[in-house]
């Protein structure tokens, strides 16, 4: 199932994914607000619609400046490589029957990969800024990143034994007759939580935790470098929302509503997830995240794997 | 784990409740009577000014923002030939208005005042005098105190005894 117009899905994808990325700060911040009793950003334009807009003229005003102390193409290339792998995963994203870049029989070890090269942006970005917090914000961005996404590609396994694809096309067609969150709920809890991870979202912030590293890996950008940053970061966060929403809860399968607006309203819901956990869980300690990643989730996801695989093995043959 | 997603669903549960933030220039705050907000000079039931130019409010600020200096009509009536305060030093702390023998400066229920030249902080006299009595109502020092000005003796004044002549003191 190959997308009519590659180049029209193409650019539509981009600019709609750019858009959400960057409309979704605007959606944070209300419904941080929302759930914080106050109004959040409603001056600027429509319900504060403008909001997004009028702090992206800001970033473009600012002076776009290299610490004189830093490794300078490094620097620079550092918040160009988040935006790259993400926008790369995007192209194997099945968005609606016709809707899709590039149908690969290895979509999902495609994004894995991709999810995986993001770090290096992180990485990169600490250790070019020559800067304590951010060379530390990078270490912890590389030792939660590695952690995380090891039981993330194993949580994603059911799904693969289930569906007998790697293919997100036919993931999602395997889910006609019921969705993989019930049969594979502990993946999906597994997934969602290496997903908050993987994004460096609260509760799993620590690469850039205001409080202890000042920003972390992107103390020593400004302007559009760290703006670039922030919308990879959302960028990332509408990825693995649409992801859980394509491996977990059948993608576009929906009654009454065109496939697209289902795919679009299970998305904004798992954003709104998002936004309800950076609401309310605090952020733990570092030890705390690496023996909560090793010791809880990663035996979780093997048991998952050999459960399902069993179970796959003994009734699905 | 039953307390994070207790706490998940804790935190959710407040989209249904009332914001608390008053959406300001719309909704502006409420102010009490006693507000410490910006300073003015008020005049008296005639219709004079209250200030006697006694520099106490100058020496009570602690923040040294207010500057005057007093001089006197034909009369004899003592007024402030300028009086200045600097709006951008003020902690609106009220100790002026402690000081004031005269009741005349007074601060107000108004904090709007901001300006995007500092230069325009500091106010003058015409800036600072209101047409009324401020707080105190009915109140003139001059009435009252036994000073001799134009047009009243000593003696003169309200509640004031005629002023004893020593040599015709006889017992």
């Amino acid at each position: 199932m190959i997308s009519p117009h590659p180049i029209a899905a193409l650019i539509g994808i981009l600019i709609v994914a750019l858009s959400i990325a960057s409309g979704l700060i605007w959606i944070e911040r209300r419904l941080l607000a929302l759930w914080q009793d106050r109004y959040g950003p409603n001056r600027v334009g429509p319900f504060g619609l403008l909001q997004v807009l009028a702090d992206t003229i800001k970033l473009l005003a600012k002076e776009d400046w290299v610490p004189p102390f830093a490794d300078k193409p490094v620097f620079i290339v550092a918040p160009a490589i988040i935006m790259v792998t993400v926008l790369m995963s995007f192209a194997v994203l099945p968005i609606a029957p016709g809707i899709i870049i590039s149908d690969l029989n290895i979509a999902l070890l495609f994004f894995l990969g991709m999810s995986s090269l993001g770090v290096y942006s992180i990485v990169l970005g600490g250790w070019a800024s020559d800067n304590k917090y951010s060379l530390l914000g990078g270490v912890r961005a590389a030792a939660q990143m590695i952690s995380y996404e090891v039981f993330m590609g194993l949580s994603l396994m059911g799904v693969v034994l289930l569906a007998g694809s790697f293919s997100l096309v036919d993931i999602v067609n395997a889910q006609r007759r019921i969705w993989f969150i019930v049969p594979q709920f502990v993946g999906f809890l597994l997934f969602f939580i290496a997903g908050l991870a993987e994004t460096r979202r609260l509760p799993f912030d620590l690469p850039e935790a205001e409080s202890e590293l000042v920003a972390g890996f992107h103390s020593e950008y400004s302007g559009m470098k760290f703006g670039m940053f922030f919308v990879g970061e959302y960028l990332g966060i509408t990825l693995v929302s649409a992801m859980i929403a394509v491996l977990f809860f059948g993608g576009w399968l929906g009654p009454v509503l065109p496939p697209l607006l289902w795919f679009l309203l299970k998305m904004f819901f798992f954003l709104g997830l998002f936004i309800l956990m950076r609401a309310s869980l605090p952020r733990p300690r570092f030890d705390q995240l690496m023996a909560f990643a090793w010791k809880l989730m990663l035996p979780l996801a093997l048991a998952n794997v050999l459960v399902t695989g069993a179970v796959v093995l003994a009734f699905f043959r | 784990m039953f307390s994070i997603v207790r706490t998940v669903w804790d935190v959710f549960l407040h989209s249904f409740q009332r914001r608390v933030t008053r959406q300001y220039p719309e909704q502006p705050a409420y102010l009490p009577p006693r507000w410490r907000g910006r300073i003015i000079l008020s005049r008296d039931p005639d219709g004079g000014e209250r200030c006697v130019g006694c520099y106490l409010c100058a020496i009570a600020c602690p923040v040294d923002c207010i500057a005057l200096q007093a001089t006197e009509d034909n009369t004899g009536r003592r007024y402030p030939e300028f009086f200045r305060i600097n709006f951008s030093r003020c902690i609106f702390c009220g100790y002026c208005e402690d000081a004031c023998p005269t009741y005349a400066i007074q601060l107000t229920p108004d904090f709007e005042m901001s300006e995007y030249n500092r230069q325009n902080l500091v106010y003058e006299k015409q800036d600072l005098l209101i047409s009324g009595q401020g707080k105190y109502q009915g109140y003139n020092f001059w009435r009252v105190a036994g000073v001799k000005i134009g047009g009243k003796d000593k003696g003169e004044s309200e509640r004031e005894e005629p002023p004893t002549d020593l040599r015709q003191l006889m017992p």
